[in-house]
């Protein structure tokens, strides 16, 4: 093997193969342009959304609101995990990628969907929103971006599995492959099924707008639809965990507290997170109770139970690191004097926290068969997927890529004082903007919708007092958490372009005043590229009461919360 | 560490942690309770939404909302634009959803139950009954039957919650309730 092609990150330990690591940039750098377009475009719509300033026309609006949930969910999520697949196979295996070359082309195909879709949206005649559902048509051009976007990020899947094929074959490891890859491995198998779901629809989407079919059921697009629609967000979920056990490993020196629980949780993800997007069609005609309640059930609920799990093992593995190096009075002083000012961690915890307690709990009431009546289609479901997926899966990848900016791309961070905060700053607007989201829905205020105020229509409506204060409210948190999405993107693309780049026996995280782990690998033969395991675990034993002591918090709100939606549901008129 | 091998090669036989093994306990359980909890509400849970529901098409069900409305109009609204439609109880009762518009208002009783079709003569809607929030998806070429019992008086609103074209912000029905 070409030893040359490697080289070894002096502050991680990390090896990056030349090739895969211009590949993870590439990638990486357009995750962030599609944040800061998406980004953009949520700060009109939020604009628009406050009725104080209802900045925005009713045109522009839904135009706006449509790029925002594309280009974030899709473009800047996708572009981002496809880089993290590079780096949990060829850098964590330390081994050549499957083909390069096709990994350019899967790129170019990304870029190229990502762009089409991204301007058809601009000739404004495909504000059909993320959803897209039939019969509302948009532009041929939008469903091919989509379909070429999709193609692309399967090259990337697939040359993901290649490459693991090649460091079994090649023997660049011992055993199994690590928990941070076995995760990213989970998100692959996902994306797999997922593209796939989003092929039977999308294709025959495409031909009908272009006339060449008369017509697409809207209950069959619907139901295949959401086989990609939410399953796509399932992609980011073990992405996002994969990476949380990484940051653990990287900021901590933390080990699972074993491998058999995490790995098994992630297996979970696998069998049973697919079905569980039946929970979109709860109030939907055309499909019986029993099909409702049994994919929702069992499939959603054992999902759920995954991610309790990691939500336990996680902050856990952190815990018992913490503990080994005398945090150990009390409950909490190992996450009392945890690296609160280094952002990789506090990014990382609080992207944790919120999407567990906020993100989780309200998806599973909502996705529970009968409460979804009081739910479906309100503002509070952004308010759940901004807990999961603006604050769960965006604050993790802003967190990881502290750490990339100098490991991979050589450069120290711009503006360190401002990288500390980021997080919180981005945490907590988005945090107040979810709460405040919530509370409108929960007081029926509808999601898509450019003025509940309904000063257009014929007939007369308002919504109570509270409802629309707490849209202002949400609006002021969106303005918070946009300022702290624009600090990442100042930091990010600022260090690529004016940090100073580091020479080989640089400090790399000097800067945030905490120094990360030891290096992650210390190898005797460096040109053999065997990776020989480092440390044992799983045997010892583990205290982390603290964590269990959070978990068990997090329980209790979880069973609170259910029930007080169930006695809403209860007050609602009668129907059978 | 988890960015490397695990150190054991046979890592599934490791024994499973005391606090793991406590939390995996405690959430299955919960899980369960989850569940349990959706058929036990179709059981004795009074807001359960029927699966009784009809492929259509627009002009099939537009002529059923027009019979019904020709039958049991009391009086129009909205500068004698509007019909008020005021069925008998347990008869079945028509709303047409279409760009931008609920067609017609209903006049209920209270404490009585009707047979509520609900249908969309073009794009996707969203039934939204306000303020009493319960939210339903309807569907073009789907005829949804729900046998709705109002428990409250009033005047209330129908909000269109799913996204359908430049006009949706302005799609609002009516229905009333009398004692």
């Amino acid at each position: 093997m070409a030893g040359n092609s490697f080289r070894q990150c002096p502050s991680s330990g990390l090896y990056f193969h030349r090739s895969a690591e211009s590949l993870m940039k590439a990638h990486a750098v357009m995750a962030v342009v599609f944040f800061l377009i998406g980004g953009i475009f949520g700060l009109l719509v939020m604009l628009t959304r406050m009725p104080s300033v209802h900045l925005l026309s009713a045109e522009a609006f839904y135009m706006a609101l449509s790029i925002h949930g594309t280009d974030i969910l899709i473009f800047w999520i996708i572009f981002f995990e496809i880089a993290v697949l590079y780096f949990a196979s060829s850098t964590l295996l330390r081994v050549r990628p499957a083909m390069p070359q096709l990994g350019w082309l899967g790129f170019i195909l990304m870029l190229a969907g990502s762009v089409t879709t991204t301007l058809s949206f601009f000739r404004g005649n495909s504000s059909v929103m993320f959803t897209s559902y039939v019969p509302m048509p948009a532009e041929p051009i939008f469903y091919l971006g989509l379909i070429l976007f999709a193609v692309g990020a399967l090259v990337g899947c697939f040359l993901f599995l290649g490459t693991l094929v090649i460091a079994k074959r090649e023997k660049t490891y011992e055993g199994s492959i690590p928990l941070v890859t076995f995760g990213a491995l989970t998100a692959c198998i996902i994306a797999i099924l997922t593209i796939v779901m989003g092929a039977i629809i999308l294709i025959p989407t495409l031909l009908w707008s272009m006339g060449y079919i008369a017509e697409i059921d809207p209950l069959v697009y619907r139901t295949i639809w959401w086989g990609l629609g939410h399953s796509s967000q399932q992609i980011n979920v073990s992405a996002q965990v994969a990476i949380w056990y990484a940051i653990a490993a990287i900021v901590f020196g933390a080990k699972p507290m074993s491998e058999k629980v995490s790995r098994g949780a992630f297996l979970l993800y696998i069998l049973f997170l697919q079905l569980a997007s039946a929970h979109h069609l709860l109030v939907d005609p055309g499909l019986s109770t029993s099909w409702k309640v049994f994919n929702t059930s069992y499939a959603m609920y054992l999902a759920v139970l995954a991610s309790m799990v990691h939500g336990l093992t996680v902050p856990g593995s952190i815990e018992v690191a913490q503990r080994k190096k005398g945090f150990t009075n009390g409950l909490f002083e190992w996450l009392r004097k945890a690296p609160w000012d280094n952002p990789v961690f506090s990014g990382m915890f609080l992207a944790m926290i919120i999407f567990g307690f906020i993100g989780g709990i309200t998806g599973v009431v909502m996705g529970t068969e009968q409460i979804n009546l009081i739910i479906h289609n309100t503002i509070f479901v952004p308010g759940h997927f901004h807990a999961t997926v603006a604050v769960g899966t965006t604050l993790t990848f802003m967190a990881i890529t502290y750490f990339l900016i100098p490991v991979l791309f050589r450069r120290e961070l711009i503006l360190p004082k401002l990288a500390k905060i980021q997080p919180y700053l981005f945490a907590g607007g988005m945090l107040m903007l979810i709460l405040f989201m919530l509370g409108a829905g929960t007081l029926g205020v509808p999601r898509r919708h450019w003025d509940v105020s309904f000063s257009d229509a014929v007939m007369k409506f308002q919504f109570a007092g509270t409802a629309i204060t707490m849209l202002g409210m949400a609006g002021v948190g969106g303005i918070l958490a946009a300022l702290g999405g624009a600090a990442y993107c100042l930091i990010a693309v600022g260090s690529l372009v004016f940090g100073k780049r580091l020479d080989d026996n640089a400090s790399l995280f000097s800067s945030f005043g905490f120094p990360m782990a030891a290096p992650a690998y210390k190898v005797d033969q460096p040109d053999r590229l065997a990776m020989t395991p480092v440390e044992s675990h799983g045997s010892e034993p583990h205290a982390a009461p603290g964590t269990f002591a959070l978990a068990l918090v997090f329980l209790a709100t979880f069973v609170v919360y259910f029930f007080i939606n169930a006695k809403y549901l209860s007050s609602l008129w009668h129907m059978s | 560490m988890s960015i490397t091998p695990p150190s054991q090669k046979i890592w599934w036989n490791q024994p499973i942690d005391k606090i793991e093994a406590a939390w995996i306990g405690l959430a299955l359980v919960w899980c369960l309770v989850l569940f349990l909890w959706m058929p036990y509400w179709h059981v004795f849970g009074k807001q359960n939404l029927s699966s009784e529901s009809y492929k259509t098409t627009p002009a099939a069900f537009e002529k059923k909302t027009n019979e019904m409305i020709s039958k049991y109009t009391v009086r129009k609204e909205v500068n004698g634009q509007m019909p008020v439609v005021a069925p008998p109880p347990g008869s079945n009762v028509y709303l047409a959803a279409s760009k931008w518009a609920w067609n017609p208002i209903l006049e209920l009783k209270k404490g009585q139950s009707y047979r509520l079709h609900i249908s969309s003569l073009d794009w996707q809607h969203g039934f939204s009954l306000q303020p009493v929030n319960m939210n339903l998806q309807i569907l073009p070429g789907y005829e949804t039957v729900i046998t709705l019992t109002p428990t409250q008086t009033g005047e209330f609103g129908v909000v269109c919650n799913e996204f359908c074209g430049i006009g949706h912000h302005a799609m609002l029905g009516k229905i009333y309730v009398k004692d």
